[in-house]
């Protein structure tokens, strides 16, 4: 399945679109982000109905990698996404329009309101917030006014989720992520985060088409992440696990254990720690295209205090340590007494021996007398 | 004589013993065995099944909020008990058979007749509803007559912390319902947890379907008086390379309860036998006084 929906728009274009490509579409989309089969029924259904849930996307201090990110998806194709199963309002990034035009799409958009509000960068608060500044407005108003309006709130990689690169020490703007100015402003609403640097696209289109066709978000944790992918740290489903429990590492980059495919934790693989899907998603579609996977550690990047603070090659103590590839036998040798122990309980014995023998023909040299 | 000699001790000892065996005659046979129950709850445990992955391993700590075993080893962390001990409630071994290797789940056998309940001279050790055999840390005075009664050598003292308790496995009681944490995570099914009738009654299917692969034995059957953690194993790795004990089939408290409850019933052969004692000293002492006026000096 390579690019269909591709296919199917590039065909679109020159032949129309029937109700059936539509359909291929959509069982696609419900597909690659796990929906049950008859999901796909119902988004098409919820299109066709213009439905389509509305998308506003703001940039703030971000690099647009996790945009990039999400471009590079093909299941749903991003073309399909935008103008078939979302109706996506606002994005610098994607719009032809620019200046004045963007901005009105932007108010009408927000006028409209229940519209699922992304938020891609981190906001800063120093000085009242003036360093981000998008169409002469400062990134921590714009974010008030679109949060206040929104059906639910995504917060897409590290930056929008805790602050990401941005808030890394000395943090000289006093970058912070999206949920923390909610919470100072007293916005409550349901609210999403996907940190990684860039994050998974994928953990962002199942949110999007979850919340798309049913309405609802999936099981969050206390920080906020869907618990489908955050649930695990990358430890746990790592491909190189067999070779961390039978303490084969790469000691240094090139050398024969890094050729070989061993465990990176001693090139200070932050794994242990790390809450994200990584090791089970691959990025760009390719598989085995991810951190460890082309012999980098892992840094850690979703986690705030990990990421862009721990150095790199530097290991964190794994807080839960499992067995490794060891095992005790059955029927060990139980503690023998030793000799010295043998020798010295002798001496005790003796003695109490000697003196019992002694007091009693002591006792007895009394009788008589 | 003045003095009470060697003689009369033996001679009071024997004439104490003699009656204490005439009153005691008839309570002299051996103590009625606890059966075992089929509604109990227990595990069964296929070696057969087990690929060591150590889940319920993890798992148990986890529920039992136990610290793990930290060793260090090429410069990474792991948990690796290497038996039971003062924090370790279950442990995955490997056993070396004749023709093959297994894993073996070592935990509390839960015994239908448990010595180390007949042991246990405060009862903290002492079997709750299902079978399980529970302990109580508050009841516990630590003497470790556990450790030694128990032919699998499952209690384990706490050698290492100042406010020590006995630690073994108690079935997940504290869980209710869910059960035991250790079959809940087991990716194989190798341990189950269920009602023991239902659980002996699986070990049977499974030896009857597949003869030439399983020894035809339940361990735990009828071992030992019959435990509630059941165990099948391949005829390649005998039961003894587990480190399953060759035990009887009448439970292991049955012959020392039987001597201890002869010897000591009603306490007649000790207040018997104190009471002779006694008046031996007695007259001794008349005797004494009678004879030089000052008795033995102490």
């Amino acid at each position: 399945m390579n690019d269909m929906g591709s296919e199917v728009f590039a065909r679109a274009v020159t032949e129309g679109f029937s109700r059936r490509d539509f359909m291929k579409v959509c069982s696609a989309a419900a597909a690659a982000v796990g929906l049950p089969a008859w999901a796909g029924e119902k988004m098409a259904e919820n299109a066709a109905k213009g439905k389509k849930p509305s998308v506003v996307w703001l940039h703030f201090q971000e690099c647009t990698g996790c945009t990039e990110s999400l471009l590079r998806t093909s299941h749903p194709d991003v073309g399909a996404l935008i103008l078939d199963l979302v109706s996506l309002d606002y994005h610098e990034t994607l719009f032809a329009a620019a200046g004045k035009q963007i901005e009105a799409a932007l108010e009408t958009a927000k006028h409209a309101g229940g519209y699922v509000l992304v938020v891609e960068g981190a906001i800063p608060k120093k000085q009242d917030g003036i360093y981000c500044i998008v169409g002469g407005k400062k990134a921590v108003d714009s974010l008030v006014e679109c949060a206040e309006k929104a059906a639910a709130i995504i917060c897409i990689g590290s930056c929008a989720s805790w602050g990401g690169v941005p808030s890394a020490a000395p943090n000289p703007t006093e970058a912070v992520g999206v949920p923390q100015i909610l919470k100072e402003k007293g916005i409550d609403k349901p609210t999403v985060t996907l940190p990684g640097c860039p994050a998974n696209p994928y953990n962002l289109l199942g949110t999007v088409l979850q919340f798309a066709t049913f309405g609802t978000l999936p099981k969050l944790d206390g920080k906020g992440r869907p618990l489908f992918a955050y649930g695990r740290v990358i430890h746990e489903d790592c491909p190189r696990r067999p070779h961390f429990d039978a303490g084969r590492f790469a000691q240094a980059y090139g050398d024969d254990g890094h050729r070989n495919g061993h465990c990176l934790y001693k090139l200070g693989c932050k794994g242990p720690q790390t809450h994200a899907n990584c090791s089970l998603l691959h990025f760009c579609e390719v598989p085995g295209a991810w951190p460890i996977g082309i012999g980098h550690p892992c840094v850690g990047c979703t986690e705030q205090g990990v990421a862009f603070n721990v150095p790199i090659h530097q290991n964190l103590p794994i807080d839960k340590p499992t067995a490794p590839m060891a095992y005790p036998g059955t029927n060990e040798p139980q503690g023998a007494v030793g000799p010295i122990a043998a020798g010295v309980a002798g001496l005790a014995i003796g003695a109490v021996v000697g003196a019992g023998f002694v007091a009693s023909k002591k006792l007895s040299k009394e009788e008589e007398q | 004589m003045t003095t009470f000699t060697r003689r009369d001790v033996l001679k009071v000892v024997a004439a104490t013993g003699a009656a204490a065996a005439v009153v005691d005659v008839d309570v002299a046979e051996a103590r009625e065995p606890h059966p075992v129950k089929a509604d109990d709850l227990g595990m069964l445990f296929d070696s057969t099944r087990c690929v060591g992955c150590r889940a319920c391993q993890t798992e148990c700590r986890e529920a039992n909020e136990l610290p793990s075993d930290r060793k260090a080893a090429n410069g990474a962390e792991y948990d690796a008990p290497l038996d039971l001990n003062g924090t370790t409630k279950n442990v995955i071994k490997l056993a070396q058979g004749e023709g093959d290797t297994a894993y073996m789940k070592a935990q509390c056998m839960h015994c239908a007749d448990p010595a180390c309940v007949s042991v246990c001279m405060a009862g903290a050790l002492h079997k709750v509803k299902g079978g399980v055999v529970a302990y109580d840390k508050n009841t516990c005075v630590g003497c470790r007559y556990c450790q030694i009664g128990c032919a699998f050598n499952v209690p384990k003292f706490q050698w290492f912390t100042a406010v020590p308790v006995i630690v073994k496995c108690e079935l997940c009681r504290h869980r209710g319902e869910r059960g035991a944490a250790c079959a809940e995570v087991c990716p194989r099914e190798a341990v189950v947890y269920g009602k023991r009738g239902e659980l002996l009654a699986e070990a049977k299917r499974r030896l009857a379907a597949e003869p030439e692969k399983y020894a035809q034995k339940v361990y735990g059957e009828t071992d030992g008086g019959g435990m509630n953690v059941l165990y099948v194993t391949s005829r390649k790795v005998s039961f003894a390379a587990l480190g399953l004990p060759n035990l009887p089939e009448h439970p292991l408290p049955q012959m020392s309860e039987t001597v201890q409850h002869g010897l000591y019933k009603h306490g007649i052969a000790p207040i018997a036998l104190w009471t002779a004692v006694t008046v031996m000293q007695l007259r001794a002492r008349k005797k004494d006084e009678a004879g030089h006026g000052h008795g033995e000096g102490k």
